[in-house]
């Protein structure tokens, strides 16, 4: 187990916070970035994308209103950078490594059996929003290569056949 | 001060932290004081030691007797057998169980240890990276202690660093005191100093290492180069997906702030140096340091045109220096030994060391640093100790996206940036991807190229077609439809983006096809005009075929096949595969028992 006790406290997988207790988180962390502009986006975002999981327009505009720029410059760098997601994600998240060293050990074989188990594609989310899949780039751990990560727990050396026992490991969670 | 008989070194990078090595911690802390010895042994969670494939690992000292694999379960063992009798465990300590090679005893004296020379990872797996006191007590903060008493001249530090004939670790190489000096000069009240620890390039994973392990060396490199060049703040631009780097390098930002090794007025003097933390969000591109500056100002990371150079107009339109969590890490130890010392190891124009990421089909996966003109072979055989189930070696990959492919012709390559840009590659960040005779090479640089066109900014032209075009052709080809022209066309197509693009990315996005094409074109030769894959990698040019003599009727691959395109009769005949509907998943042939299943 990686404990992601730092930087990015995530709430998928943990207690599910109702529409109005978001909007009370978002607006206290949204306090201290009042009118600094273009410098605290990224910062702001990343805090946003930790309490929705991810950045509907309506949560895009407000942070706009409090940085005080256009909604288009906020958009144009959500848009960027694959860490912001405009999609919203699943209960478990299936981040499968496809770094170089992940890729010669065939993790391209492991993210197809995901894909076939759970019957979505890289990038979307299950109709009952419990498991998505997304395709990452290199998480370090090379070592262990071929990795995915289901949310926090790491999953090292594994072969096409180990998947659906892990799949279905959460889906009785 | 309390002294101990014996220190144990728990790894906690986190390729260990992923299997498990905060446990071990746990089961320590509670069995020495059950042992009644937690007053003579002492557990201290470092970095890296590199071993990362046979992590978790436990070290300990004073014999230097290195555990691989330790289970938790398996830390009773090692406390009542080796710490409390004295005797060590044996099973613990021979890596890769499968291999013969049982003369690899185990402890930092091994064939993986011996021919490394660690100076940008000297204090990984040495020290424990929370603890400041353990830095300082390694020679930290001692560099930056002595200039800012002796109030040595900034010019004069700057010289010593382009002696020492440093250069950049980050990819490009250009020499850090260069960069330096351009910063210093230029006028201007408000400069700034930047690190690059956005390791994008997959498969390298140094920068991390040593964020984990050995954080103050970045912290002191970079408050030295406040000094050196007149800036009192400083960024480290820093992977979100790195969430222990991060955590520690905060907590070292915290101590040295306690310590006042940064902040107002360090040690009494009137330089005030401030550091503060910005994450990236997963863009490749932002390892140009013009995009990165951007991403610090809270933009979409496209490149600017260069002049105007950061050290003249970079962040906040402010003279800027930006430089690799690598190249800080030496930049301490090169202050207190001397550039001299510095530039007596390496060859003539690469000085010193560089840390490699080695991975992929290689024995000893993890974390290497060579002197500069090592051979390739070195570090793949004996450091790497080869490769592994008796396969035969094909290349490696250096430079990630940006780099290229080495051949076996070319395993005598002595290491260093400009022999390894002569061999159609780039020194990159680090990353080695070790590749075997299963690899196939098109597939490969099909890989990067996709890489690459999601990782493309789009602002120039050349290289936001250009990706794409050359992926296009690519595709065609692994799948068997490519014609000769094809690949003319793609030649032409990764020259126009090496001559036209705006940045490094662009520039070099095309060395995984080139690189590829120069020493594997009879590969690619085969896929266009045999329409064969000699490494079944490449779906549309392989085949499933069950060998009906090997057939034992069983029915299980008919059961495991998802698309149902595989019938016989249970007992009786051979089952046969309908190549016209099979989706060549591959299940069958895991599924066989009888290995009837093969790949043509």
């Amino acid at each position: 187990m990686l404990s992601y006790a730092v930087g990015g406290e995530s709430t998928v997988g943990k207690t599910k916070l109702t529409p109005e207790e978001m909007s009370t988180k978002l607006d206290e962390a949204l306090t201290h970035y009042e009118g600094q502009g273009q410098k605290a986006l990224m910062s702001a975002l990343q805090e946003a994308q930790e309490i929705y999981g991810y950045l509907p327009l309506p949560v895009q505009k407000r942070v706009a209103k409090t940085l005080n720029i256009s909604v288009a410059e906020v958009y144009g760098v959500v848009s960027f950078y694959s860490f912001f997601s405009l999609k919203p994600k699943g209960e478990y998240i299936f981040n499968v490594c496809l770094g170089t060293a992940c890729y010669v050990k065939g993790a391209q074989k492991i993210l197809e059996r995901i894909e076939d188990n759970l019957g979505i594609k890289a990038g979307d989310v299950t109709a009952d929003r419990k498991f998505s899949i997304s395709a990452c780039r290199c998480v370090g751990a090379c070592g262990l290569a071929p990795v995915i990560l289901v949310n926090d727990d790491v999953y090292g050396r594994l072969t096409p056949e180990e998947i659906p026992g892990i799949i279905a490991k959460y889906k009785e969670a | 001060m309390e002294l101990f008989r014996a220190h144990v070194l728990v790894c906690c990078g986190t390729g260990c932290t992923s299997s498990n090595s905060q446990q071990i911690i746990d089961q320590f802390d509670q069995l020495l004081p059950a042992n009644n010895i937690d007053k003579e042994v002492k557990v201290v969670k470092t970095g890296c030691f590199g071993l990362c494939a046979e992590g978790p690992i436990v070290v300990v000292y004073p014999e230097g007797v290195m555990y691989y694999r330790v289970d938790p379960k398996d830390v009773a063992e090692i406390v009542s057998e080796h710490l409390v009798k004295g005797r060590h465990v044996e099973r613990l300590m021979i890596p890769h169980p499968e291999s013969t090679k049982t003369d690899m005893h185990s402890s930092t004296e091994s064939d993986f240890f011996k021919k490394q020379l660690r100076i940008a990872l000297r204090n990984c797996g040495a020290i424990n990276p929370e603890e400041i006191d353990e830095y300082i007590a390694h020679d930290g903060y001692l560099a930056l202690g002595k200039i800012l008493s002796e109030k040595r001249d900034p010019l004069d530090i700057i010289d010593e660093i382009k002696r020492s004939g440093l250069r950049g670790r980050g990819g490009g190489g250009f020499p850090t005191g260069m960069k330096w000096e351009f910063a210093a000069k230029v006028e201007n009240d408000v400069k700034y100093v930047c690190c690059n620890a956005d390791e994008g390039d997959p498969g390298a994973f140094m920068d991390r290492s040593i964020l984990e392990g050995d954080p103050h060396s970045v912290i002191e490199a970079m408050t030295i180069a406040g000094y050196c060049i007149g800036a009192s703040q400083g960024y480290v631009y820093v992977r979100a997906e790195y969430p222990i780097a991060v955590q520690r390098l905060k907590h070292a930002m915290k101590q040295a702030k306690e310590y006042g090794l940064i902040g107002k007025n360090i040690f009494g003097s009137d330089f005030s140096f401030d550091l503060d933390i910005r994450l990236g969000a997963g863009a490749f591109v932002c390892g140009e340091e013009t995009a990165l500056m951007r991403s610090i100002e809270g933009k979409r990371g496209n490149p600017t045109p260069r002049p105007p150079f950061p050290a003249v107009r970079g962040l906040f339109n402010k003279p800027t220096i930006l430089n690799n969590v690598e190249t800080y890490a030496n930049i301490p130890v090169i202050l207190t030994k001397g550039a001299e010392w510095f530039a007596s190891m390496g060859t003539e124009r690469s000085k010193g060391t560089k840390v490699f990421a080695l991975g992929g089909k290689v024995q000893n996966v993890g974390l290497v640093e060579i002197p500069m003109g090592t051979t390739v072979r070195e570090v793949v055989f004996d450091i790497g100790g080869g490769i592994p189930g008796g396969k035969e070696f094909k290349s490696v990959q250096t430079g990630g996206p940006s780099g290229g492919c080495i051949p076996a012709s070319l395993l005598d390559t002595p290491i260093d940036y400009d022999n390894l840009v002569a061999a159609g590659s780039m020194m990159g960040s680090g990353g080695m991807i070790v590749m075997d005779e299963d690899t196939c090479m098109v597939d490969i640089a099909r890989f990067f190229l996709e890489f690459t066109v999601d990782e493309s900014c789009g602002k120039c032209t050349p290289c936001r077609i250009g990706t794409k075009r050359m992926y296009e052709i690519l595709t065609k080809i692994v799948e068997g439809q490519a014609t000769l022209d094809d690949l003319y066309a793609l030649e032409k197509v990764a020259l126009s983006m090496k001559n036209g693009s705006l940045c490094a990315l662009g520039q070099t996005a095309a060395n995984p096809v080139l690189s590829t094409l120069k020493h594997f074109r009879e590969e690619y030769i085969e896929h266009v005009v045999d329409k064969k894959c000699r490494c079944h990698v490449c779906k549309g040019l392989t085949e499933y075929y069950i060998i009906p003599e090997m057939c034992k009727k069983c029915g299980l691959c008919a059961k495991k096949c998802p698309v149902n395109c595989i019938s016989g009769v249970l007992g009786k005949e051979p089952y046969v595969i309908d190549a016209s509907q099979c989706i060549k998943c591959g299940a069958c042939m895991e599924a066989c028992k009888f290995k009837a299943i093969i790949k043509q």
